[in-house]
């Protein structure tokens, strides 16, 4: 099953870091990342795989909810469905 | 991979324009519940419900994590009480009761069903069962009744509106502690359809197969915020934007009914489009048709609005859905919508403006507070207004009104929650006493004789 991760907040340094090392805690694999400044807003965008990881996705997206509030960040774990059903016909 | 402005316009909406599924309602067959005395039919029920509906907390709650979209309400519809009934309607408030120890059992927000359909006539059987709504109402609490009292088809059976005067009356009565809450769980309908997720008005159809998902959606935020966002736009440029917004909307709604029914072991029934408000600030319908163009909702323009709202919605909705059903439009309750509560508070709508209003949307007079000592004729004489407009207009249309005990015009009250608070609006005050109490059918109209 594939999910989409969001992260948007002010810049800082380490986002991406921290992020990323949260997920492979828990065996997630990245598939896709992009990432960008908009205005002084950091937005970043992943696309991941949670085959082989250690959290449903339900869980993992409570988790990174409160990953994200320690460090500032708004942090969104979402199954891809939902994008591809709001945005494509 | 998925482009930036989709996937932030996505958590954007839920976020700030209060996009959410409004409820995940399971609709269960109590046709097989029937049994030879009112109390083993009373016990099936409680266990067929329980059974049926068991993960429906569950699932719903995993859903929402999943798919990062809230679900508000939880919800069971179930075949109408008075059929299941029939052979002992004077023990129907106990299969009332079991509904609604069911729904606690199970942590679901309402569960609606306490229902009968009496458009072209009212069985002994069904009388009995009218007259027991008012207690079954009183001495429950997540339980709601719906009565459908015309349809395009049969005409309208003014005998069960002069009934459903009085039963409405007495429901206020029989809850006057609370303002007349029981009111708040009680709708008469005119061409009450059989799949519709929503409450009070919600119950499973006895043409529906035995377990079904219906889900309502919900965006007046994000409808209003796509309106914003083209303010130069003409009226023609709007209904597209509307369109394109209530397809979005719709498709959040259409994956999680399809996933829904399938861990849930039920059919997929419907997606219900309809613009669903909440009393909270930037999730109004009422605001949507300000950010049109009107000082107020209720001031001349409204109508009109409203109309192109509704067909825009419907239109963008259907291609969104591989069903759609249920009531599908958008919804004005004046309680549950802030827009509607301060332009009621200000006098700039009023009821005859109201009525207008559901000629062109669905569903119909929705949880608005009346003076405490309304009459049953004067109730029943509103009632058969908006069922003639359903009648003659092939819709859906509704009422719930709350004639709040010992309260009147100028006084509020408030129920809290999703269901909000409403200003007493005044009513007519000339009577309608000898129409209503000439009784009989209004007959069906002359387009309805299409065979």
């Amino acid at each position: 099953m594939r999910a989409v991760v969001t992260v948007i907040g002010k810049d800082k340094t380490g986002i991406i870091s921290k992020v990323s090392t949260f997920l492979a805690e828990r065996q997630v694999n990245i598939l896709d990342i992009s990432q960008t400044i908009l205005e002084e807003y950091f937005a970043m965008i992943m696309l991941v795989d949670l085959s082989g990881a250690t959290q449903k996705l339900a869980d993992l997206a409570e988790e990174c909810k409160l990953m994200g509030e320690k460090i500032g960040m708004s942090v969104h774990v979402q199954h891809e469905d939902i994008f591809k059903a709001m945005h494509s016909v | 991979m998925f482009n930036y402005k989709n996937v932030l316009s996505t958590i954007e909406m839920v976020e700030r324009e209060h996009l959410d599924i409004r409820t995940v309602t399971m609709g269960i067959s109590l046709l097989p519940c029937i049994r030879a005395t009112g109390e083993a039919t009373a016990q099936a029920v409680y266990d067929a419900v329980c059974k049926k509906a068991e993960n429906i907390v569950k699932v719903s709650e995993a859903l929402s994590k999943e798919y990062g979209i809230p679900i508000v309400n939880k919800r069971v519809s179930v075949t109408p009480v008075s059929l299941i009934c029939a052979a002992f309607p004077e023990k129907a408030i106990l299969t009332g009761k079991a509904l609604d120890k069911a729904a606690k059992t199970l942590g679901i927000d309402f569960l609606g069903g306490y229902s009968a359909l009496v458009h072209k006539g009212t069985a002994d059987y069904e009388k009995t069962f009218l007259k027991s709504i008012p207690e079954v109402l009183s001495v429950t609490e997540k339980l709601c009744s719906s009565v459908n009292v015309g349809s395009s088809k049969s005409g309208i059976n003014m005998d069960a509106v002069k009934l459903m005067g009085q039963v409405v009356k007495s429901t206020a009565a029989a809850t006057a502690d609370r303002d007349g809450f029981g009111c708040a769980k009680l709708v008469v309908f005119c061409n009450a359809v059989e799949d519709n997720p929503f409450m009070a008005g919600a119950f499973h159809g006895v043409g529906e197969s035995d377990t079904v998902i219906n889900v309502g959606v919900s965006g007046p935020g994000v409808v209003q915020h796509a309106i914003e966002a083209v303010p130069d736009a003409d009226l023609a440029e709007i209904a597209e934007t509307v369109k394109r917004t209530a397809f979005k909307i719709t498709r959040a709604g259409q994956l999680i009914a399809k996933e829904a029914a399938k861990r849930l072991n039920a059919s997929f029934g419907i997606v219900d489009l309809s613009l669903a408000p909440t009393p909270a600030r930037g999730d109004s319908v009422a605001q949507i048709l300000e950010a049109i163009g009107l000082e107020s909702v209720g001031t001349h323009g409204t109508t009109a609005c409203l109309a192109m709202l509704n067909d825009a919605v419907k239109k963008g909705g259907v291609m969104a859905s591989s069903q759609v059903g249920g009531l599908s439009g958008a919804f004005i309750p004046v309680s549950e919508d802030i827009g509607m509560i301060e332009a009621a508070e200000r006098g700039d709508i009023n009821l005859d403006k109201l009525e207008a209003m559901t000629a062109v949307c669905s569903v119909g007079l929705d949880m608005i507070a009346i003076p405490g000592e309304t009459s049953a004729e004067t109730i029943s004489a509103i009632i058969a207004d908006e069922a003639a407009i359903g009648m003659i207009n092939n819709k859906t249309t509704a009422v719930r009104v709350i004639p709040v005990p010992g309260k009147g015009v100028g006084e509020q009250v408030n129920f809290g929650g999703l269901l909000g608070r409403a200003p007493i609006m005044p009513v007519h005050e000339k009577s309608s006493g000898k129409f209503v109490a000439r009784g009989g059918l209004i007959p069906a109209p002359i387009h309805s004789n299409k065979n």
